[in-house]
């Protein structure tokens, strides 16, 4: 706000010792290293450097999936263009891109494989050539993943109809404000390096390196200062950064990586190109008797740490159905390799696609079964709780049917439908869309073992990494302030206001006597960090926890010097009060007696107030239902969005100004998506989209202003009544547009099936009369089944 | 090749040697210890970086620092003054809410500066289409509106400036 702030650059630019190093990349697809020379002159390192270091696995323990290992430097071959290959230190960012372009790499380009048909296709090129033979996957299938239900083939063959669509999605990037950065320190006296990294789990990014470089987690810690958006690009292991704190115990120095733009664009993480063929087993009531899907997701080149490259098409395949009653299933969902950016979690992760595909199967078989839309959502959302979905997962206490009927309410749908046969007459084109869907957010431990089976023995333990839980430590010091210590690690969701309104609560304090302390290895408990919608359900959780305990042990100080019972003694304004009567104590002497008159201390307490927390719930599902109005001028295919509803079932509004935020900022990300933004690369797999003038994230100009209601549902699978609302927007508003567009050109007989639905697209498709579908590139072959 | 450079950032005099080719925002974080200025894109779209050069909103990230030569310059750290207040522009962001991770903040906070004294009458249409001059990725924006318009009506009070709505369209 003042310019104050302290992001990984802004360290940089303050230490006049540090190094600043550039990576030199592979400017082809797919290739054989042939050699990579350093100029004498210049201070630089390749793999062979980095003989010792071991490369970053991930894996998950699933007869289907198949671990590759990722080098930190590329050695003999590389496999996306932007692939590292060698780093290069100078004393100046301009010294350091100089001496890079001075590095000279040869390669031997091979075959390289750019779509997942490509991938899938008989006699394609293999990326990885060096997972065993033996293994059941077809080639470049690193993931193969199928819930049926028994009866699903018999719910199809019995079927009133059958609905089909198939929808896709372009490419897309996180792109966080602020691009990845890394600042290693190293310390001559201790032997340890201080790592500032923009990273959502500092945590699990020491585990990461310390496993790469063998060496004991404490001769490294890790710092994510001030970070500027991650949207979960930031939470996945750079290679960059290992080879960062590498570079610095190498050279006994302080080194630095402030990634560009472009860079962040060729490796800082893709997702979401996705290919759904959906069919829908109807009654002539409406009824979604079965869905069966083939779901294949292009996973790029390698495998993303922690949670390995089965995120996406495994989160598709559990959680297809969403908040709809679904009793048959049959899915099936791939991951496939091909030469380009590996893939990592962004906000919403597959879901703003599932979504996507059930929404437009909802509005495809309304129109064919002549129902009106709106009813058929009502008729097959969740309505009784808790709710076995056909993959297992327990649906909690939520609102599905509310929210659809709130959003309808706000939309007026009478008044709209006049406005838009009006609008018709005069040859405009407005439409209206929904779109529902279960958020599942606040998962610890159980979510994430159930993405492995067990099977065989466990002898690649070590990689296994199962995230969860969150623990906390709650510390009251002398002058009676708080500190609470968190695994987590927030980065612009106000989170640490968030979890000191909990502990106020709990202790009657008042905010300004917490601190909150994150993102720190050394000053903080182990935990997993901030992703999945999951921070102030779970640190949340623990934090309330760790406050009640500590509340407790000060109404049991407190009962001891008022009289009366524990029970009898609450906590308000700063003082712990004897319930009925005029006695009490500010909380700040019994703090301070703690300490220092500990010979005083009841039971022989110990001389301190401190209390740790720990959550690890199953999970929860936020829920909402999201109604977009557009109006679309088919002459440039350009859609204005006029009006933009939420409906939100974020549970507890802890703090209602940070939900709304977090709401907003989503749904932006979900128009972003929607209608603007995609990675492309071009038939030689290099990316041309690498700067903001080719990938374009909306302006203030773009975005129409999103009405939000809340329903708030108290559900019993989250401790503080909060549900989680990181990636609601992102996840329901491209479904909601896409159904909006398709309303709006019904006249022209075109449906919206690809994202993002650009102008040109929506030209093409109004000019050819047929849908808007995903453009296939020229050589691919059709996907097998 | 360094070349001798003299800047004013937010009052203080600096004297400098910089490569000709150093930008002016290289020049305010790594000559100066200026780091409230961010760099989002380094080339011109993104708005992190913007800074007032003689009172104007400029990308620091596209002008070279000898190009500012003798010039004025007002980054965030230069927007409130040195105690414990804000800037009506900071304090209109605080209270609506207006940033999240804060990486772009700085950008916003200049820009909405330069724009309002320059332009106290502004109406929301014409403060919008300012405001698209830059990208905020978490907020969605809708925040970024309320403030800019809550800080124009506080600095128009202080001033004593016509309220927009009653400014010609």
């Amino acid at each position: 706000m003042r310019g104050w702030g302290n992001y990984v650059a802004d360290i940089a630019s303050h230490n006049d010792q540090v190094l600043h190093a550039r990576f030199v990349r592979s400017s082809v697809a797919s290739g054989r290293i042939v050699s990579v020379a350093i100029p004498p002159d210049v201070t630089g390192f390749t793999a062979a450097d980095l003989v010792e270091v071991e490369p970053i696995r991930a894996v998950l323990h699933r007869p289907d999936f198949v671990e590759v290992a990722t080098p930190i430097l590329a050695g003999d071959r590389v496999r996306f263009v932007g692939e590292p290959i060698a780093v290069v230190v100078a004393a100046t960012e301009a010294e350091a891109e100089d001496a890079a372009e001075r590095v000279a790499v040869e390669i031997e380009q091979l075959p390289a494989v750019l779509s997942a048909s490509a991938a899938l296709a008989y006699d394609a090129p293999i990326v990885h050539d060096d997972v065993p033979e033996d293994h059941p996957n077809a080639p470049n299938v690193v993931v193969d993943g199928r819930i049926t239900t028994p009866n699903a083939d018999a719910a199809f063959a019995a079927a009133h109809r059958t609905v089909s669509v198939r929808v896709s999605s372009g490419r897309q990037s996180a792109m966080p404000l602020e691009a990845r950065a890394a600042h290693a320190a190293f310390e001559r006296s201790s032997g340890r390096t201080t790592l500032h990294a923009t990273s959502q789990m500092p945590h699990v990014t020491r585990t990461g390196i310390a496993d790469c470089l063998g060496i004991p987690e404490d001769d490294l810690r890790v710092v994510a200062p001030d970070v500027g958006g991650g949207f979960g690009a930031k939470m996945t292991l750079a290679r960059e950064d290992v080879a960062i704190v590498w570079v610095a115990r190498r050279l006994r120095r302080d080194v630095a990586w402030i990634e560009t733009r472009e860079e962040n664009f060729l490796a800082g993480w893709h997702s979401r190109e996705q290919v759904y063929d959906v069919d829908g087993a109807f009654t002539a009531d409406g009824e979604l008797v079965a869905l069966r899907a083939d779901i294949v997701c292009d996973l790029g080149a390698y495998c993303c740490y922690p949670v390995t490259w089965g995120v996406e098409p495994l989160m598709a395949l559990a959680e297809l159905s969403g908040p709809y009653k679904v009793p048959e299933y049959d899915v099936r969902s791939r991951g496939v390799t091909t030469n380009k950016c590996p893939i990592a979690p962004y906000r919403g992760v597959s879901r703003p696609i599932q979504v996507l595909a059930l929404e437009r199967l909802m509005d495809v078989a309304a129109e064919e079964l002549g129902i009106d839309r709106v009813a058929i959502r009502d008729l097959n959302l969740v309505s009784e709780f808790p709710h076995r979905s056909p993959t297992g997962l327990v649906l909690d206490e939520a609102s599905h049917r509310e929210t659809l009927a709130i959003a309808a309410g706000m939309a007026d749908l009478d008044d709209f439908a006049a406005r838009q046969a009006v609008a018709r007459s005069q040859g405009r084109y407005l439409g209206i869309g929904f779109s529902c869907f279960a958020e599942r957010t606040g998962y610890g431990t159980p979510a994430m073992v159930a993405r492995s089976r067990p099977f065989g023995h466990a002898e690649a333990r070590k990689a296994l990494i199962t995230p969860g839980f969150e623990r906390v430590v709650v510390a009251m010091d002398p002058s009676g302030c708080v500190t609470l210590r968190i695994g987590a690690s927030p980065h612009g969701q106000g989170l640490k206001t968030s979890l000191a309104q909990v502990v106020c609560d709990e202790l009657g304090l008042s905010p300004d006597q917490v601190r909150v302390i994150a993102s720190d290895t050394d000053a903080t408990p182990y935990g997993w960090g901030s992703f999945a919608s999951r921070a102030m359900v779970i640190a949340g959780g623990a934090s309330m926890l760790a406050a009640q305990d500590l509340a407790e042990r000060l109404r049991g100080l407190a009962a001891d010097r008022l009289g009366g019972l524990p029970g009898d003694i609450e906590l308000t304004d700063g003082r712990a009060r004897l319930r009925g009567t005029e006695s009490s104590v500010p909380i700040a002497v019994l703090a301070r007696d703690t300490y220092h008159s500990s010979h005083l201390n009841p039971d022989k307490g110990e001389p301190a107030l401190e209390s740790v927390g720990v959550y690890d719930p199953s999970g929860t599902f936020a829920n909402a239902c999201h109604v977009a109005e557009v109006e679309v001028d088919p002459l440039t295919g350009q859609v204005d969005i006029t009006r933009f509803l939420v409906a939100e079932d974020a549970g507890k509004l802890i703090n209602p100004a940070i939900v709304d935020g977090q709401i907003q900022g989503g749904v932006v990300q979900g128009i972003a998506n929607a209608l603007f933004e995609e990675l492309l690369y071009d038939e030689r797999g290099v990316l041309v989209t690498t700067s903001l003038m080719d990938f374009l994230p909306p302006t203030v100009a773009e975005v129409p202003d999103i009405e939000i209601a809340h329903v708030c549902t108290v559900s019993p699978a989250t401790l503080t009544g909060a549900k989680g609302v990181g990636e609601g927007g992102t996840i329901g508003a491209p479904a909601a547009i896409a159904n909006a567009i398709s309303d709006a050109l019904r006249p022209f007989g075109v449906g919206v099936f690809h994202l993002p639905a650009t102008p040109h697209r929506i030209r093409s498709a109004i000019r050819d009369g047929h849908d808007l579908r995903l453009d296939r590139h020229p050589s691919d072959s059709e996907i097998p089944a | 090749m360094t070349t001798p450079l003299r800047l004013y950032v937010n009052g203080d005099r600096y004297d400098l040697d910089v490569e000709p080719r150093r930008t002016l925002a290289d020049a305010l974080r790594d000559d100066c210890g200026l780091t409230g200025t961010h760099l989002g894109c380094e080339h011109g779209v993104c708005g992190a970086c913007t800074v007032l050069v003689d009172g104007q909103p400029v990308r620091a990230c596209l002008m070279f620092a000898v190009q500012a030569e003798g010039s004025s310059v007002r980054t965030v750290e230069g927007l409130a003054p040195d105690d414990d207040t804000l800037h009506p522009v900071q304090q209109a962001f605080w209270d609506n809410h207006g940033l999240q991770c804060g990486f772009c903040t700085p950008g916003f906070l200049t820009l909405i500066t330069g724009y309002l004294e320059e332009n106290p009458t502004a109406n929301e249409e014409e403060l919008r289409d300012v405001l698209s001059s830059n990208l905020c990725r978490c907020t969605g924006y809708q925040n970024i509106i309320k403030a800019a318009l809550a800080a124009q009506r506080t600095m128009n009070a202080e001033s004593g400036a016509e309220p927009a709505e009653q400014a010609p369209a």
